[in-house]
């Protein structure tokens, strides 16, 4: 217990020592939780139409005028022909093509039944799919006027429709920030852990200190908790700026018992940091460590849910994300903060971690051992 | 008990392709100075890492103050002390942070065993707040012998403690070494450098990871077969030319300011013969002198004989 409390002691002199380290840890979250949020949303506006209008009517007007209404279309241009329009998309200046064929209006109110044809560039297949919806949308809903003004009022109530209203729980108003502030502070914990785990012993291989630490009587397990606990418990520090930002920033409140987050953070970190130190001892230089740690946290993030839906991943996906330990504490922290879960639903989870952890530092013990 | 014993230990890499120690062995009495003497590559390290406990040997046994270095590593690390070759304390902690650190883990303190390092220590004690990577090469090298010391080691281990460090800092170095023999440590200490090899009490020769031979420097020089010449005249360039050219030379090299030559013969009329071949060749200002060989001169003299198949007159 002497050996590991020197061996602290020196760490975390080291560590208050290294000013980049310290401003990655404390500047880093707050400027990446402030800026991320506001650049990686999902949510798509400012769609740009290309109108062709052949038929210059009433309706044709309307309908235009509808879309132009709606704050998720800007910046439209009127072309005289559909090549004049495509020449846009070409460009990139534009990302619908809404045409309105001659006679709309005169087929509309003689034949009750006309089409536009839209064409959607598919380059940015987010902006393509919600925006061709929305476009889908209002035309339906233009419809749905046309035929209210057209139909005598005691016909239309005879064709039974169902409505569907949507409620959004956990997420009533469906705010971006309350889904994704959250999920980033996974992602961001994930890195810096991950990160200085595996740079960690790795530094000391480089700098050769650790042959002059393997002549003197330290202990592995002492040396290795002794390059643990320093970022156990900087990654609960970051975690906790990362919580206070997204209170005062975003004002996000947990639902859920905060004790319960931080009791799966602690079990979370010793996974995180063993994988780290799984990479620190398959590596020889801080080089290769990063590179590694890149692409696993990389690999992590992906499948993690935090940017994706792992509902719609294919199987291998889904079983891949199931070990990935950020994944699970994604679930957890949505789960805690939004839905206010408790240590019932959460078990499997925290059952899953602890396996990872065990199986993590088991092996990078294991293989510490091996190399020297 | 001896302080350290070998007994043909091995030591290969990548799965035995690469043969970096084979069947060394030796032995140190307790409290002697002990060089390892061989170029870069010749297996030094090895042998060190082995003994330092740091490598595990592929063939053979060898002990450290009386334990086992695979069954006993762990009461070897308690009384040993290694500086290796390369600077390896903490350059982002303090001189003194350095020395408390490896004091502490030894499970002692720096005034329990101040006596030992004080002539050390105080050289660097003006500098005890500055970082270790700010410190020059001499200070670095007096910084980890004190750590490598401050647990009062039986064996102290020194892997090419002198290499990068400038000429007088290296009469320094080994001036430490000496008082620290007066205290009765052990010092095993390896140096490409043969003028420091002379500041041991015996020495080893190692080469391509083979123990050429073992003795006492000034044994070690009388073990020179043949006699040696100093040849030295105004044109230096064409003379290592023509002294290889000359029928009678057994081997030249250049060695400081003149040219070092063996005879394949030593007869009485060698030096008269080669003198009047190198007059006729034009050479001006002719010095011929015999001089007693060094250690270098020995160890050129038997890696040649190792080599013999390869010719050496390039």
């Amino acid at each position: 217990m002497r050996t590991l409390r020197f061996l602290l002691q020196k760490e975390f002199r080291q560590i208050l020592r290294s000013r980049s380290l310290l401003i990655s840890i404390i500047l880093g979250p707050v400027i990446q939780l402030t800026l991320l949020p506001l650049a990686a949303n999902f949510e798509v506006k400012k769609i740009a139409v290309a109108v062709v209008d052949h038929d210059h009517s009433t309706y044709s007007n309307k309908l235009i005028a509808k879309i132009y209404a709606s704050k998720y279309f800007s910046g439209g241009t009127y072309h005289s022909s559909y090549e004049a329009a495509n020449k846009m998309i070409e460009q990139n200046k534009a990302d619908i093509i809404l045409e309105i064929p001659q006679g709309f209006e005169r087929n509309l109110v003689r034949e009750g039944h006309e089409e536009v044809y839209v064409a959607v560039n598919a380059i940015n297949g987010t902006k393509a799919g919600v925006g061709s919806g929305y476009l889908g949308a209002i035309v339906a809903d233009f419809n749905q006027d046309v035929r209210l003004q057209w139909n005598q009022p005691g016909h239309f109530s005879e064709a039974p429709t169902i409505d569907v209203v949507n409620a959004n729980w956990y997420n009533p108003f469906m705010s971006y920030f309350l889904f994704m502030v959250p999920g980033l502070i996974v992602s961001l914990l994930t890195g810096i852990g991950a990160f200085s785990a595996s740079l960690n012993i790795v530094k000391e291989k480089e700098i050769g200190t650790i042959e002059q630490i393997n002549v003197t009587p330290i202990k592995k397990h002492h040396f290795i908790l002794g390059k643990l606990i320093p970022y156990w418990v900087l990654s609960m520090f970051v975690f906790t700026i990362g919580m206070l930002v997204s209170r005062f920033a975003y004002g996000i409140v947990p639902v859920g018992n905060i004790g319960l987050l931080y009791g799966f953070l602690s079990a979370y970190l010793i996974t995180l940091l063993g994988a780290g130190l799984l990479i620190s001892t398959y590596s020889d230089t801080q080089q290769q460590a990063v590179s590694l740690a890149f692409f696993f946290v990389l690999v992590f993030n992906m499948i993690s849910g935090v940017f994706t839906s792992i509902d719609s991943m294919p199987d291998w996906g889904k079983a891949l994300s199931y070990l990935s330990p950020m994944s699970h504490f994604a679930a957890v922290m949505r789960m805690v903060v939004l839905k206010g879960s408790t240590f019932h639903d959460i078990q499997p989870h925290f059952i899953a971690i602890i396996i990872l952890g065990i199986v993590f530092n088991t092996w990078a013990v294991l293989n510490y051992r091996k190399t020297t | 008990m001896k302080a350290i014993t070998l007994d043909n230990i091995t030591k290969t890499y990548d799965k035995g392709k690469v043969l970096a120690v084979d069947k060394a062995s030796f032995e140190l009495e307790q409290g002697e100075t002990f060089g390892l003497i061989g170029p870069d590559g010749a297996g030094k390290t090895s042998i060190f890492r082995v003994l330092t406990t740091l490598l595990l040997p592929d063939g053979g046994n060898a002990t450290v103050a009386g334990y086992d270095v695979v069954k006993q590593y762990e009461l070897i690390r308690n009384c040993i002390g290694y500086m290796p070759g390369r600077f390896s304390l903490y350059q982002d902690l303090t001189v003194e942070e350095n020395l408390n650190f490896f004091a502490t883990i030894f499970n002692t303190s720096i005034e329990e065993n101040y006596e030992l390092i004080k002539d050390i220590y105080v050289q660097i004690e003006p500098f005890k707040t500055r970082r270790a990577g700010k410190l020059s090469g001499g200070m670095k090298q007096k910084l980890a012998l004190c750590c490598a010391l401050i647990h009062k080691p039986v064996v102290l281990f020194l892997d090419e403690p002198t290499t990068g460090v400038d000429a007088v800092s290296r009469v320094e170095f080994w001036e430490m070494l000496k008082r620290l023999k007066y205290q009765g440590i052990t010092i095993l200490v390896s140096t490409p450098y043969m003028d420091e090899a002379a500041l041991c009490d015996r020495i080893a020769l190692i080469e391509g990871g083979k123990i050429l031979s073992i003795d006492s420097p000034a044994n070690t020089v009388k073990k020179y077969p043949g006699k040696l010449f100093a040849v030295k005249s105004a044109n230096m360039h064409r003379l290592l030319h023509d002294l290889r050219d000359y029928e009678g030379t057994r081997s030249c090299f250049t060695f400081g300011d003149s040219m070092h030559l063996s005879f394949k013969q030593d007869s009485d009329n060698a030096v008269s013969t080669l003198t009047n071949y190198l007059t006729g060749k034009g050479q001006q200002q002719l010095e011929i002198t015999e001089i007693p060989a060094g250690i270098e001169d020995y160890f050129i003299r038997i890696t040649e004989k190792q080599n013999e198949q390869h010719s050496h007159t390039s």
